[in-house]
C-alpha cells in the first residue's frame, strides 16, 4: 500500500515549551489511523503541524511522496489534506451553505462542487434541511457535522480529524464514528485524534499512543485494544 | 410587481440614490438648503466613503485599524498636488476638468492603496490591539512625514487646491464606492474576508489564503479612503496635516461602531446622523439653550456613550435589504 502521509521525527515547540519531541507517524492510503493519548500528549499539535498552522522546529512531513514540511496551510489544503479542527470552529455569522461554499474556493470546478455537496448532504441530510440557517445557531452535533462536511468540500485525499466526538451526546458519538467510517469507505484516508480511545481503536486500522510529545506505543488497533498497558491507561482497566 | 421590486435590490438602491440626489438638488436650488448645509451634506457623503471603507477592514475582515485618516491624507495630498500643479499649466479648455479631477482622485486612491499594502504587511503577524497600535503609529508617521515635506506646504498645509469637489461628483463617488464595496462583501472574496474575521485558523484550514485577504482588505480600504481624502481636499480647498491626525481617524472609527460594525448600511446611516448631529444640530441646540459651543463635544460624547450602553450592536447592525445584492 502507498503511504498517504508520513511524519518523520517532528519537533514542535510553543514558545519555550516543547510539545512534540520527535514524532514519527505513517498513514497508509485508504486506512483509518488514530492517535490516542492524554491531554497535552501532542495529538492535536501533530495534526496542526501537518496542516501547516503551527511552525515546525525540525522533522519532515510528506504527502504521497511530496515534501510539504514548509508548504503554507492554504496550499496544503489545495493539495488534498483536509482538517476538521478541534472545537469545530464554524464561521458563525455565515449560513450553513456559505460555510460549505467557502471550502471550495481552492477549486473552481462547478461540477465537482455539486458532487461534493451531494455527498455531504447524503451523509448529513440534516445540513441540507438547515442550509440557510446561520452556522452559529446550530446545535453542537450539527456543528460537528458541518465541520466534517466543510472539510469534505475541500475534496481532500486525507482527512485529519481532531476530537470529533468532543462534547457530544453518546448517541451522537456513535453516529459520528459511523460517518467517519463511511467517509473512509468513499476513499478518503483518515488520521483521527481522539480522547475516546475505545471508540477510536474500534473504528481504526492502526493506532499510535502518544505520551508527552513522543510515540510510546503503536500497532494494529485490534492488538492495542488487548494490550494490558493500553487497557490500564486509556480504556479504564 | 411587489415581488419584482423586492428581487431587484441593486435597482432599488440606485433609485433611492437618484431620488435622494434630485431631492437634495431641488432643496439646494430652491434655497432651502443653504451653502453651509450643502457643505455639511458633502462632508456626510465623504464620511460615508471613509466609514464604509474602514468597515471593510474592521467590520468585514475583522482587523482592528485605527489610522484610517492616514490613508485619506495620502489621497488628499497626492490628488491635491496633482491638481494644483496641473491647474498652473495653460489649459485652452480642450481637456475636461472633471476628467482631470477623476484622474487626480484615482491617483490619490492608488497612492493610499500602496501605503495600505505597506501597513497590511505587518498586519499579517499582529492581531487585535497590537495591530491597532501599529496602525495608530502608521497614521501618525504619515502625518509627520507630510508635516515635514516642504514641497506640499509642510505644517502650513497644501494651499490653493482648486474647488473641484462639486456635490454631483461627491455624490457619484459615494454611490460608486458603496456599490463596489457592497458587491465585494457579498462576493466569494467578501465571504473569504468574513471567514478570516470569524476564525482565521479555520479559514486557513479550508484553503483560504488568509494572508492575501488581510492585505487586500487594507489595500482596498485604503484606496477608497484615499478617494475620500481627495474629495475632502478639493471641497475645502486645503489639505492640512492636523486634519488627518488620530483624532480624525477616531471620528471615522466611531461612525463605523455606532453604525454597527460589519454593516455597510449602518456606516452609511451613522455617517449622516453623526455628521449632521455634530456639525449642525448640536451647535444649533447649544445656541438655543444659551450654552457655549465648547459644550458640543461633551454632549456629543455623552450621546455616543448612551448609544453604546443601550445599543452596543450599533444603530443598524444588519444590512438593509437593498444593500444585499441579488441572489443572497
Amino acid at each position: 500500500m502507498a503511504l498517504a502521509l508520513e511524519v518523520k521525527d517532528l519537533h514542535v515547540a510553543y514558545g519555550g515549551i516543547k510539545a512534540l519531541r520527535g514524532i514519527s507517524v505513517k498513514v497508509e492510503a485508504c486506512s483509518i489511523v488514530t492517535m490516542i493519548g492524554a491531554n497535552g500528549a501532542g495529538k492535536s499539535t501533530t495534526l496542526r503541524a501537518i496542516s501547516g498552522i503551527v511552525a515546525k522546529q525540525s522533522g519532515h512531513v510528506t504527502f504521497f511522496d511530496k515534501d510539504i514540511t514548509s508548504t503554507p496551510a492554504h496550499i496544503i489544503v489545495a493539495m488534498g489534506i483536509s482538517h476538521v479542527p478541534e472545537g469545530r470552529r464554524m464561521f458563525a455569522t455565515l449560513s450553513v451553505m456559505e460555510n460549505l461554499e467557502i471550502a471550495t474556493y481552492t477549486r473552481h470546478d462547478k461540477k465537482e462542487f455539486a458532487e461534493s455537496l451531494e455527498t455531504v448532504f447524503s451523509l448529513f441530510p440534516r445540513l441540507k434541511e438547515r442550509r440557510k440557517q446561520l452556522a452559529g445557531t446550530l446545535s453542537g452535533g450539527e456543528q460537528q457535522m458541518l465541520a466534517v462536511g466543510r472539510a469534505m468540500m475541500t475534496h481532500g485525499k486525507v482527512m485529519l480529524l481532531d476530537e470529533p466526538s468532543m462534547g457530544l451526546a453518546p448517541v451522537l458519538v456513535e453516529e459520528i464514528f459511523r460517518t467517519i467510517k463511511k467517509i473512509n469507505e468513499l476513499g478518503t484516508t483518515i488520521l483521527l485524534v481522539e480522547q475516546n480511545a475505545r471508540m477510536a481503536l474500534e473504528y481504526s486500522n492502526y493506532a499510535y499512543v502518544l505520551e508527552v510529545g513522543v510515540v510510546s506505543a503503536e500497532g494494529p488497533s485490534s492488538q492495542l485494544l488487548d494490550d494490558p498497558r493500553v487497557k490500564e491507561a486509556y480504556l479504564g482497566g | 410587481m411587489k415581488k419584482v421590486w423586492r428581487n431587484l435590490p441593486t435597482l432599488r438602491l440606485l433609485i433611492y440614490a437618484v431620488a435622494l440626489y434630485i431631492l437634495l438638488m431641488l432643496l439646494s436650488s430652491g434655497g432651502i438648503l443653504n451653502d453651509y448645509l450643502m457643505i455639511i451634506i458633502n462632508i456626510c457623503l465623504i464620511y460615508v466613503i471613509l466609514a464604509t471603507s474602514l468597515n471593510l477592514i474592521n467590520g468585514i475582515t475583522g482587523l482592528f485599524s485605527v489610522g484610517h485618516m492616514g490613508f485619506a491624507a495620502v489621497g488628499a495630498y497626492v490628488a491635491g498636488t496633482f491638481t494644483t500643479l496641473v491647474w498652473k499649466l495653460p489649459n485652452d479648455g480642450s481637456v475636461s476638468t472633471t476628467l482631470l479631477f477623476i484622474v487626480a482622485l484615482v491617483l490619490g486612491g492608488i497612492g493610499a492603496a500602496i501605503v495600505g499594502a505597506l501597513i497590511g504587511m505587518p498586519a499579517l503577524r499582529l492581531k487585535g490591539d497590537y495591530l491597532a497600535i501599529v496602525t495608530l503609529g502608521f497614521g501618525e508617521i504619515i502625518r509627520t512625514i507630510i508635516n515635514n515635506i516642504d514641497a506640499v506646504g509642510g505644517p502650513r498645509g497644501l494651499l490653493g487646491i482648486p474647488a473641484l469637489s462639486s456635490f454631483t461628483i461627491i455624490f457619484v463617488a459615494t454611490v460608486v464606492t458603496v456599490l463596489i464595496l457592497r458587491y465585494l462583501v457579498y462576493s466569494s472574496h467578501g465571504r473569504a474576508m468574513i471567514s478570516v474575521r470569524e476564525d482565521a485558523t479555520a479559514a486557513d484550514l479550508v484553503g483560504i489564503n488568509t494572508t492575501k485577504y488581510k492585505v487586500w482588505a487594507f489595500v482596498i480600504g485604503a484606496f477608497f479612503a484615499g478617494i475620500g481624502g481627495g474629495l475632502l481636499a478639493h471641497l475645502i480647498q486645503l489639505a492640512h496635516p492636523t486634519q488627518y491626525g488620530f483624532y480624525a481617524s477616531f471620528l471615522v472609527l466611531i461612525v463605523v461602531y455606532i453604525g454597527g460594525v460589519g454593516s455597510m448600511t449602518g456606516s452609511i446611516l451613522a455617517a449622516f446622523v453623526l455628521t449632521i448631529l455634530e456639525k449642525y444640530l448640536l451647535p444649533m441646540l447649544l445656541q438655543w439653550a444659551g450654552l457655549g459651543v465648547e459644550w458640543r463635544m461633551v454632549i456629543y460624547s455623552l450621546l455616543l456613550i448612551i448609544v453604546m450602553i443601550y445599543r452596543p450592536e450599533g444603530l443598524m447592525p444588519r444590512e438593509a435589504k437593498f444593500m444585499i445584492p441579488e441572489d443572497h
